[in-house]
């Protein structure tokens, strides 16, 4: 075999590796979802949704984690979305370049790597103990609110980065003031990029389990919450939960309640996607 | 009027800008203060000198080491599950790939960050670790081995990803100038794409080591609670993020000793992962110089 031979072969070596590379990630995740849907499908009917929860298996359903998560989905959303925007166009748009802008530009580049735990120890101390508010739905939201601002900020930025300056500069010559711009041009021309990194930071917060476990969402609660105030568990710690008992019929309701939070999960990331690539095809 | 208006538009939304730089402030001193309060009572050469971590036990010690080897442990497993990978995928779909297969490849990759790390757990304690022990005798229903290979999947979309981008931003002419030279693919990738993207894929190495010692559910779930030195992947082990969430969710009186190794722990991640945050910042700050 001459050298370019070998060469070509290496090549192509190299090319199947990366391919083996890509799927296995691909087939990973199609083995675990197959495995969580043989599992938990046979569990899953109408009863096990409406159901409280129960210490029998066979009785218990996900009545309080489902509408625990819907809250703090709610409640997250309403107190992240209008601080994350506001920061993301006052950084992009009122103060790019100063000495303020960089550190928190800085700042919020580490925040964003800040482990959830540990956001978790900062909402027990801030919002369930200072503040008072125990461990309520409105103290979860607070705290997995400041987790996903980051995201929301970072996506607000790189959405009005994309719009063009002329647009801006023929807002400003028809009299317009800055705000007037921001608001009548600027936010609805970056409105689908702003929305899927919303939507994408939102679904994160409907997966996360730690920090909420932290200040002190109960793995049982016997009641669908009404108010902000009350206390409430959500569909990840509830899976948590079943997967560390040992009866095998908790594990399949863990798989039951895992399909139903990975099909939240996944519809709001298909969404997502489906409003960038609508976006992309509308600007090209 | 309208002046006044667009005044408190603009500091208003300054305020709102301001309270990310409130969150780290918060952070910092919430971990220093309860810290303390922990350190007047464990000195800290004790802390992080001490070999065993038995807080909940009528013994008490409090060395964090075991505590760390059990981060140190997972997070090393699930570097060389995602490293190889991650860049095996970032090298095929920014070299090889064809651009269409690329666009529907990217979305279903990214599905791999998405899925909530409690499902993962599941995973793992479920899937992986007994079929693990079909081929390692001896494998323990709780060890750091499947948490490791586990959360390594997990972080494959961060590695593919940013390294991904640091490839594509490899400016074109250095490819074409390494072909012109009749370089295969393989050749330019290593010789010249790869080094010259190198402090993004650093940074991109870095940043998912730090998501590994911060991932919390998966080594709850699937790792175990027993806390111990220990390399010993097949073992169980306890990792920091395992422990807060072992006492967290376990009837510890809050203001108690017991309780306040939380933050003691706490602040360890914090500075962990804050020096490694940091190092990847910079580091990605510097290539982003390179080209622009």
């Amino acid at each position: 075999m001459n050298n370019a031979a070998k060469n070509k072969l290496k090549d192509n070596l190299l090319k199947y590796f990366g391919i083996l590379c890509t799927l296995s990630g691909l087939i990973a995740l199609a083995i675990f979802i197959i495995d969580i849907l043989m599992d938990g499908l046979q569990r899953l009917d109408w009863e096990f949704i409406t159901s409280l929860p129960s210490r029998f298996p066979e009785k218990a359903g996900i009545l309080t984690a489902w509408t625990g998560t819907v809250w703090v989905f709610c409640l997250t959303a309403l107190i992240a979305i209008p601080i994350g925007v506001a920061a993301g166009v006052y950084l992009e748009e009122y103060n790019k370049k100063g000495a303020l802008a960089n550190l928190l530009e800085i700042n919020i580049a580490n925040l964003a790597g800040v482990p959830s735990i540990i956001y978790g120890i900062l909402g027990l101390e801030i919002f369930v103990r200072i503040l008072n508010l125990g461990g309520s739905l409105l103290a979860g939201s607070f705290t997995l609110a400041l987790l996903i601002l980051p995201i929301i900020i970072v996506a607000t930025r790189e959405a009005i980065r994309t719009v063009p300056k002329t647009i801006k500069e023929a807002s400003f010559a028809l009299g317009a003031t800055k705000w007037q711009t921001i608001s009548r041009q600027v936010l609805p021309a970056s409105a689908s990029g702003i929305i899927t990194g919303v939507i994408l930071a939102l679904s994160r917060a409907v997966g996360e389990t730690a920090p909420l476990i932290v200040i002190g969402a109960l793995a049982y609660v016997p009641f669908v919450a009404k108010t902000p105030m009350d206390e409430f568990t959500i569909l990840p710690i509830q899976i948590f939960n079943w997967v560390s008992r040992p009866q095998h019929g908790f594990i399949i309701n863990a798989a039951a309640a895992i399909i139903v939070l990975l099909g939240f999960v996944f519809i709001m990331n298909g969404v997502a996607v489906y409003i960038r690539n609508k976006a992309q095809r509308k600007g090209q | 009027m309208l002046k006044a208006k667009e005044y408190i538009i603009e500091k208003g939304l300054l305020l709102c800008a301001l309270i990310t730089a409130l969150t780290t402030i918060g952070i910092i001193l919430v971990l220093t203060i309860e810290a303390i309060t922990f350190f007047k009572e464990i000195s800290l050469v004790d802390f992080l000198t001490d070999t065993q971590w038995t807080p909940l036990y009528s013994e008490k010690h409090f060395g964090v080491l075991p505590l760390l080897a059990g981060t140190f442990l997972t997070t090393v497993i699930a570097i060389l599950v995602a490293l190889p990978i991650g860049m095996g995928i970032a090298i095929y779909l920014s070299e090889y790939a064809p651009k269409s297969f690329r666009k529907t490849i990217k979305p279903l990759l990214e599905l791999l960050a998405a899925v909530p790390t409690v499902v993962y757990g599941f995973f793992a304690l479920m899937v992986v670790t007994p079929f693990l022990q079909k081929i390692i005798p001896g494998l323990s229903g709780f060890n750091a081995l499947s948490a490791g290979i586990v959360m390594g999947v997990m972080i494959i979309p961060f590695i593919s990803s940013m390294s991904e981008d640091a490839l594509h931003a490899v400016p074109k002419s250095l490819r074409e100038a390494a072909y012109g030279m009749g370089s295969t693919r393989l050749q330019t990738v290593f010789k010249v794409t790869i080094p010259s993207a190198s402090s993004g894929i650093t940074a991109s190495a870095i940043l998912a080591i730090s998501r590994a010692i911060g991932e919390t559910m998966i080594v709850a779930i699937a790792a175990g609670q027993m806390p111990g030195l220990t390399f010993n992947p097949i073992k169980p082990v306890q990792t920091i993020t395992a422990y807060i969430v072992q006492v967290s969710s376990g009837d510890v009186p809050f203001g108690s000793l017991e309780h306040s190794t939380i933050f003691a722990t706490g602040i360890s991640l914090f500075v962990l992962t804050f020096i490694l945050n940091s190092i990847s910042f910079w580091v990605s700050k510097k290539y982003h110089r390179q080209y622009e």
